[in-house]
């Protein structure tokens, strides 16, 4: 167990060396040009020179490279260009709000998918059922700003019955989780419901049945945990989805976190913070799937982690 | 029907006219039509038939388990004690399931729950019908445990199946099953996927436990050997219909139906062909072994797997699942391999096709064998082909049938065009396939058509040497006879040599030339077929033998006492040296293991 842990964190340090080699070399190609963003449109080349000097940007690729690289294995995410502030702070400050977000979207999405695709699975081939599907098919495909911006409408301009946007309290929380959670829940919906049905048909299903249990037993003892372990895995891989959604939803609900900061760095084109929120993500998917794989032997018994 | 021998006629389960019904796309299809039987107290019934009998489906019927609302009971009477079960609620049926009549199934691999422990499928089957406080449960787990004679039950109760062989998992069945003291026991082919000795164990624990409880037990199964071995009285089922009903001597001696004569007539007996040497094709005739080369020679042939894990997943521990085997086979003859699961049967045949790593000596034709080369895997295979077990899986089913027997051809670039088709053509006639049938996909076939194609795919490359890997055990008795027949046409007109590897002992025997008995990964017999089954030597042997179901309700075990434990496991730590079966010759040909005997015993 512990051997298996330190080997899946050093892949976690390789893939998130990966990550940043691919994503400094991106930005650098980028034809944008940081020094001038900072300068400003007015600024005279000798000015843009300077800056470019100072940031470092004028060194070859590896260099500038390996002196980020350097400072991060200190701990320093470096200076964004342009708000003068730590991104380690900036992104400090900003994290939480994007975790309570993503656990009130994760918690959407499995109480909405699950429960939609275990009754599809009960009720199938019936008005249900199809209809249940359809609704899954819909959150599948509809476009989260699309989402975001038809719910806001609907219940926060029309009905009133939550705050149009911002940060504070639970009644913040719902519809930005929500709009997040609609996605998955299309997924986890069509998973569940085959997962469930695959599972209905296993021969210790028939045992269960055979013993005389009732049919809530059945369900909630038999088939639920094993229905639920396709899913396990499916939700480590989803934070990474989460990570694209977030950008969308938090800009449309004005939701203060690493999302909306990515958001403005890339319009800006702001280096260090772009790299640093790639990073994070970068560290959650990782760290996500290693939670999934290491939750999957509580529920698996067959599952052993070597 | 009436019930002889002098026990107390009590009936308890009444069936009357019962029709179940499936419904298909083109209406329903009746799959029990008019079955109508009563089970006293005490007695065992077997309902005997092959795939597609309707016998699984009667007992869905009385458990009112069947696959809603695909299959449904048409009409007919089920009475338990006087009560008619299919005008009874769920609710009042639940109360019946488990409780007044319980069922084991065919697969304990897949029939227990894998994220349960043993312990809280067992208690739940306890007390959903006596609710009793927990240290109760826990108790009488235990008592049924025991009862079930699993070697330390209270282990048991903390394990998980994964954890358990499978005939630890079918005695956990059987302790499900009887755990509320039920009327009826329906068991539906207990012991089909269970190895010959485990096999036997299932079936001498089921007969003490009877005689212990007195529970009526429902027995269905295809195989006439356990029928004969367990049934009073037997009805035999065909496409939904009883075609015999009567006492088990009766059915076996003096059957009525031509269905239930060609059904016996097709059994594979043990003991069948004593006195003779050579397989029933081959006109009795021994081969001449000795003078000629051997076609294939294996020496010292040895697998093994390993297990990675640890920090820089190394090698900790190695799966032994071949060690050191050395046989030959002769041109014309068909050698086979028998023993029980893990016991390195089939991995000596795919090491053999250059399908896993191996390690020792094998020479083809003349040709040593690298393990290692690509280019010979090929000419390997030309000489060499395989016909595995499961004739639905291995076809792929996107694929006509004509283009999977070409396929070898192609790939090898033997034929193309025209000269391609006869050549396909000419393979199904010879498997006993109409040619037309080349354009048709694997679906349109049934099991015994489909593993003539697999026959037919082996034979297009025209190899010396057929491996056969548990080739006829998926199939029905009357349609297995057929397809041996065809192998043995097949050998007597071109000389073809088979490696024959199954469990089956009367099968072997049937088709033998000679037998090697393999035993955690060694051989422990070999030799000409006359002498290892009329004077088999090595105790292993001699339990297998011991454990075949004869199909003749005269010749009953009463002890199953001889036949017990189960197969260690082969997974072994890296400073594991297997102690070698050391062969010794008893006889010509006849080699017996001496070392490893004491180890088997």
């Amino acid at each position: 167990m512990i051997a298996y842990i330190l080997r899946r964190l050093v892949q976690a340090i390789l893939i998130l060396l990966g990550v940043s080699i691919v994503t400094y070399a991106l930005l650098y190609m980028l034809p944008a040009d940081p020094a001038r963003q900072i300068a400003g449109r007015s600024a005279t080349a000798e000015t843009v020179a300077n800056i470019r000097e100072q940031l470092g940007l004028n060194l070859p690729f590896y260099e500038q490279y390996l002196r980020y690289l350097g400072n991060l294995l200190t701990g320093d995410f470096g200076r964004s260009y342009l708000q003068k502030t730590e991104v380690g702070e900036l992104i400090a400050a900003r994290l939480p709000a994007t975790l309570l977000l993503m656990a009130g979207a994760i918690f959407c999405e499995l109480l909405f998918g699950l429960t939609a695709g275990a009754i599809g699975a009960i009720k199938r081939n019936t008005p249900l059922d199809r209809g249940l599907m359809v609704a899954s098919f819909v959150g599948v495909s509809a476009p989260q700003f699309v989402v975001g911006i038809l719910m806001l409408y609907l219940f926060a301009v029309v009905l009133g019955w939550f705050p149009i946007g911002g940060y504070g309290t639970f009644a913040h929380l719902v519809l930005p989780s929500v709009s997040m959670g609609f996605l998955g829940a299309g997924w986890y919906s069509r998973m569940m419901r085959s997962s469930m049905l695959d599972v209905l048909r296993q021969d210790y299903v028939r045992t269960a049945r055979a013993k005389g249990l009732g049919r809530a037993r059945v369900f909630f003892v038999h088939a639920f945990p094993n229905a639920l372990l396709p899913i396990i895995a499916m939700i480590g891989i989803d934070i990474g989805m989460f990570m694209s959604g977030i950008v969308v939803v938090e800009s449309v609900f004005g939701w203060p976190g690493i999302g909306q900061l990515a958001w403005q760095a890339i319009q800006r084109v702001d280096i260090p913070i772009i790299m640093g929120v790639t990073l994070v993500s970068a560290c959650a998917i990782v760290l996500g799937n290693l939670l999934a794989d290491l939750v999957a032997p509580f529920i698996d018994p067959r599952i052993k982690l070597r | 029907m009436t019930e002889q021998g002098s026990k107390a006629v009590e009936k308890i389960l009444e069936v009357r006219d019962l029709v179940t019904q499936v419904a298909t796309p083109s209406g329903p299809k009746t799959v029990v039509d008019g079955l109508s039987f009563d089970l006293c107290r005490g007695e065992t019934l077997c309902i005997a038939g092959e795939s597609g009998s309707g016998k699984s489906m009667t007992s869905l019927s009385i458990m009112g388990l069947l696959p809603e609302p695909m299959a449904r009971v048409a009409s007919g009477e089920i009475r338990l004690n006087g009560t008619d079960l299919l005008t009874l609620s769920e609710r009042a049926m639940r109360d019946i399931r488990g409780n007044k009549i319980a069922m084991i199934f065919q697969e304990p691999m897949t029939s227990l729950n894998p994220v349960l422990t043993i312990g809280r499928q067992l208690g739940e089957a306890i007390s959903t019908h006596n609710p009793m406080p927990g240290s109760r449960v826990r108790a009488r787990a235990l008592e049924v445990l025991k009862q079930v004679r699993i070697s330390e039950p209270e282990k048991r109760l903390s394990q998980y199946p994964h954890e358990l062989s499978g005939g630890m998992r079918q005695r956990v069945m059987i302790a499900m099953a009887l755990a509320c003291n039920p009327d009826v026991l329906i068991a539906d082919e207990p012991t089909t996927a269970l190895d010959v000795t485990i096999q036997a164990q299932i079936l001498g624990l089921m007969r003490d436990l009877q005689r212990e409880t007195g529970t009526a037990i429902i027995l269905i199964t295809h195989d006439m050997g356990v029928v004969a071995e367990m049934a009073d009285r037997v009805i035999v089922m065909n496409q939904g219909k009883v075609v015999e009903s009567g006492t088990v001597t009766d059915v076996f001696e003096k059957p009525g139906d031509p269905y239930t004569r060609g059904l016996l007539a097709a059994v594979p007996r043990l003991g069948a062909m004593t006195g003779t040497e050579g397989p029933a094709s081959s006109d009795g005739k021994a081969l001449e072994r000795g003078l000629a080369k051997p076609l294939v020679s294996v020496r010292d042939l040895t697998v093994r797997f390993d297990i990675r894990g640890g920090l820089l997943q190394r090698v900790q521990k190695r799966v032994h699942a071949v060690e050191q085997v050395s046989f030959d086979i002769f041109a014309g003859e068909t050698l086979s391999i028998v023993g029980e699961s893990g016991c390195g049967k089939s991995t000596t045949g795919r090491a053999l096709m250059n399908l896993i790593p191996w390690q020792g000596e094998v020479v083809i034709d003349g040709r040593e064998i690298d393990a290692n080369s690509r280019i010979q895997t090929r000419e390997v295979r030309r000489n060499i082909q395989m016909i595995f077990q499961d004739p639905y899986a291995s076809l792929d089913p996107r694929m006509t049938v004509g283009e999977l027997v070409a396929e070898p051809l192609v790939i090898h670039g033997l034929a193309s065009g025209s000269e391609l088709d006869d050549r396909v053509e000419y393979l199904f006639r010879r498997v006993g396939l109409p040619a037309d049938a080349a354009k048709r996909h694997p679906h349109e076939f049934s099991g015994g058509q489909r593993q003539r194609i697999c026959i037919a795919r082996a034979l297009s490359l025209s190899p010396k040497v057929i491996i056969a890997d548990e080739s006829v055990s998926a199939l029905d008795v009357s349609v297995q006879a057929q397809v041996l027949d065809l192998l043995g046409e097949l050998q007597a007109e071109s000389g073809l040599s088979y490696l024959f590897i199954s469990h089956d002992m009367a099968v072997v025997e049937q088709i033998s030339h000679r037998v090697a008995v393999m035993y955690m990964g060694q051989i422990v017999e070999i030799g000409p077929r006359q002498a290892v089954f009329e004077n088999p030597q090595h105790p292993y042997t001699k339990k297998l033998m011991a454990a075949v179901p004869i199909p003749d309700p005269r010749k009953r075990r009463q002890d199953f006492s001889l036949i017990t434990g189960e197969v260690p496991s082969p997974v072994h730590g890296l400073d594991y040296q297997p102690e070698l079966a050391d062969l010794q010759q008893i006889a010509a040909h006849h080699f017996v293991a001496k070392s490893a005997m004491e180890t088997a015993a």
